[in-house]
């Protein structure tokens, strides 16, 4: 599947290209990208570094599995794979938390980690039933506060920078109740083709 | 609000306290534990690297050749007759495929219609209660190497939808 829309992405684009004369753009964003996604990797490392150093710190203490045992009844239904006390669990809670309260660069890193435990759990290169889970939850952000937004909106005077975050959280949990419920849903239907 | 906004202030520096405090009470040695977890993250930064490049070029290949302005260009008259305005097309759009891109976008939209308009709120309130679906994907699934996506995306950009649709809807019922 990504394979298929990566390579459709770059091959729409450059026969478009030859019939709209924009060859040239094309020619210099590809480059120009490129050099951007190095910068914007490079610029994730500080992040990882920091945030994974700590956050093993917090695993060998035992604090991961506190956080998973305090959540554990809401977790385990989202996750029924998962087992109740694996270190997955806390995972999952500090990214979930993270993304509450607005902080993605802490978030990703123990997304990732979360990742990480449940391919091992699962010992495919496929995609697992929490993984996707994990994934829907995460790509519809639930967040507290858009701290970007608000700083936009700051820049441009506006009267209340804060005014949409009422709006944008009721439908960040709406977004974020869909995908959990699109993911059952999807779920399910592949268990009923096999 | 205000609370909600100190709490997002406190909340890192406590927590790092927190973990350090139950570290030294454990007596586990946070500093070597520290280092040994960082130097996960620092090739986790680097195996990360050619998933992005490659999904970043991708999607500028196709935004910078005008193909995405196009497929906006066909898809604008469905949604407007779903009721969607007009000048937001192009951020529910591009929100799911390119977090750089929608960010600009919702800009130029506050930038001309202002913050405190119609369009500026929807665009402030879809900006924040989506995040980029192929950028989570990349990353994710990149960082550990999975192959097999499953019905993923579709459950990402389905989610992305409602997410969109729900914001026309709140900012309409209330700020409209």
């Amino acid at each position: 599947m990504v394979n298929i829309i990566w390579a459709f992405l770059a091959i729409i684009g450059i026969v478009y290209a030859m019939f709209n004369g924009t060859m040239d753009e094309v020619n210099k964003a590809i480059f120009e990208s490129a050099d951007e996604a190095v910068t914007l990797s490079i610029g994730l490392i500080s992040v990882l570094v920091f945030w994974l150093g700590i956050m093993k710190i917090a695993e060998e203490a035992g604090i991961l599995k506190a956080l998973a045992k305090l959540f554990r009844p809401i977790v385990v239904r989202l996750f029924p794979e998962v087992p109740k006390d694996h270190p997955a669990i806390g995972y999952i809670l500090s990214n979930i938390t993270a993304n509450i309260f607005g902080l993605g660069n802490a978030a990703t890193p123990m997304g990732i980690k979360a990742m990480e435990q449940m391919k091992q759990l699962s010992g495919t290169d496929e995609a697992s039933r929490s993984m996707i889970t994990f994934l829907a939850i995460n790509t519809s952000s639930l967040t507290l506060i858009p701290t970007t937004v608000i700083a936009i909106r700051m820049q441009y005077d506006s009267v209340s920078p804060t005014e949409i975050v009422g709006t944008t959280i009721i439908a960040t949990i709406i977004s974020t109740l869909s995908a959990i419920l699109i993911d059952r849903l999807f779920y399910y239907r592949s268990t009923w083709r096999k | 609000m205000v609370f909600i906004s100190q709490v997002s202030i406190w909340i890192i520096p406590l927590f790092i306290m927190l973990v350090l405090l139950v570290a030294t009470w454990k007596k586990v040695p946070s500093y070597e534990l520290f280092v040994e977890g960082g130097k996960e993250g620092v090739k986790m930064a680097f195996s990360l690297l050619p998933f992005l490049v490659g999904m970043i070029v991708a999607i500028a290949i196709f935004r910078s050749s005008g193909a995405l302005d196009a497929i906006i260009g066909l898809i604008s008259p469905v949604l407007l007759f779903l009721g969607v305005p007009p000048e937001i097309v192009p951020l529910a759009l591009v929100k799911p495929i390119s977090g750089s891109a929608a960010l600009g976008v919702t800009t130029e939209l506050i930038a001309t219609h202002g913050p405190d308009s119609f369009i500026g709120r929807l665009a402030s309130t879809m900006q924040g209660s989506t995040d980029t679906t192929l950028y989570i994907l990349t990353v994710y699934f990149g960082a550990v190497g999975i192959r097999k996506m499953g019905y993923a995306l579709k459950v990402g950009l389905l989610a992305d939808l409602i997410g969109i649709i729900a914001a026309i809807v709140i900012v309409t019922l209330v700020f409209g």
